[in-house]
């Protein structure tokens, strides 16, 4: 039967809990921020949110981090509403880039 | 009770957990498929997510129930004997023990 | 080095990672397009900062000292929340667990991560762990001692894992020894872990 590798209950391998505790960049928060003003205007559930990083692919998955996770799976649900594009997002981000003047 | 609940259990019934491989969005985690417990709390009728995680209305609202197991009876022997797992649990999810699935004994 | 927008927002440096950098991007354009407003977001971080769980430590406290209000948390806890001036309205539906003796409660969300942040604030990174998420359903008794919480085997350990809907809190039990305490330092006592059920709340006095 198809496991989803968000579905980690049980799993064997998971060694002690790392109890440290990280203080949140200006980004996660906004990440959360963003977040719950979707949801509160009603624009995305968080049913739709939860699918979305379910089907992400396995590795990025893993990877990412707990809020890297959420902006990925907001931008796969406000392109899937039509609400933004992918192209008008990296030129967004192309844009922030030139400003800071990325090396 | 939460809701009104227009389920099939009720508190105190055996359940078994249903063993297949659905696709979508699944609150059903892998590691509780096919266990026997049984109805802790009747929690009543919700949206059902698996359609709201598609952008669907949620409905027809689905029972939910709190299933509790015998740590014992998910994992083997080796856990302590008066230990509990409990998960929340929709009706389309629930059967009763002795209706098909797996030749369980256990109840 | 950092610039400010349109919006008057200092930009953070260029070093952000590509996930950190779209947040931004997404932000500007849904601010842009009138998705959602400055206002909704500001309301969301001072939403986020209010609550802490300082919140769930007043409500364990007032419960181990009025036990009528115990009674009201367990059978109707967001109506308990707003006596106490704690807004729940945010939860849809919240379960008190109360440990006992005999019983001890463990929350984890094994699928996500769902906590109860309108009263606790957000959850711990642990708590987000793979790890923990994996072995909190097979290994509880595990994961309570490296939190420093040994239990006999005639205690149960009951493990819920949040599904759904429901969002749980756990009342943890008063420690021995706190007859004199008032409801504030009692509060002081109740630390987030032991109202997700992994620890005990901290003794009275400190252990030799």
């Amino acid at each position: 039967m198809a496991r989803g590798h968000h579905d980690v209950g049980g799993l064997p391998g998971a060694g002690p809990i790392d109890q440290s505790q990280h203080e949140l960049s200006d980004w996660e928060i906004m990440a959360d921020a963003v977040n719950q003003a979707l949801g509160v205007r009603g624009i995305k559930r968080t049913d739709e949110m939860r699918r979305a990083r379910e089907e992400m692919d396995s590795e990025s998955y893993r990877n990412m981090n707990y809020y890297e996770r959420w902006i990925a799976s907001i931008e796969t649900i406000l392109i899937e509403k039509g609400i933004l594009r992918k192209d008008e997002i990296d030129r967004k981000v192309a844009e922030f880039e030139k400003k800071w003047g990325e090396p | 009770m939460i809701h009104p609940a227009t389920g099939r259990f009720k508190q105190g019934d055996a359940v078994r957990v249903l063993d297949e491989d659905r696709r979508g969005h699944i609150r059903t985690p892998y590691y509780i498929r096919g266990k026997v417990g049984w109805v802790e709390r009747v929690y009543g009728d919700f949206l059902n997510p698996e359609s709201l995680a598609f952008g669907g209305d949620g409905l027809p609202r689905r029972t939910l129930y709190l299933v509790a197991f015998n740590q014992a009876d998910v994992w083997g022997g080796t856990q302590a004997p008066r230990d509990k797992l409990l998960v929340d649990i929709y009706e389309h999810w629930l059967e009763p023990p002795s209706q098909g699935g797996r030749n369980d004994e256990r109840s | 080095m950092s610039v400010a927008d349109e919006h008057g927002h200092e930009h953070p440096k260029h070093e952000l990672s590509h996930q950190a950098k779209r947040i931004y991007a997404i932000r500007d354009l849904l601010l842009e397009k009138g998705v959602i407003s400055e206002k909704d977001i500001q309301c969301q971080i001072e939403y986020q900062e209010a609550r802490s769980p300082a919140n769930g430590a007043k409500l364990v406290a007032r419960s181990w000292v009025d036990p009528e209000f115990k009674a009201r948390l367990i059978a109707e806890p967001k109506a308990a929340c707003a006596e106490m001036g704690i807004d729940a309205t945010a939860i849809n539906e919240f379960v008190v667990l109360e440990n006992t003796d005999r019983v001890r409660h463990m929350v984890v969300c094994t699928l996500c991560s769902c906590y109860p942040r309108p009263i606790l604030g957000r959850p711990p990174d642990w708590y987000k762990s793979f790890n923990y998420r994996q072995r909190s359903v097979n290994d509880p008794r595990g994961v309570m001692r490296e939190f420093g919480l040994v239990l006999s085997d005639d205690v149960e350990v009951r493990v819920h894992d949040s599904t759904a809907d429901i969002r749980y809190l756990v009342l943890p039990l008063r420690p021995k020894g706190t007859e004199g305490l008032t409801e504030a330092e009692l509060a002081k006592l109740v630390t987030r872990d032991s109202m997700i059920g992994v620890m005990d709340p901290l003794p009275a006095v400190p252990t030799p």
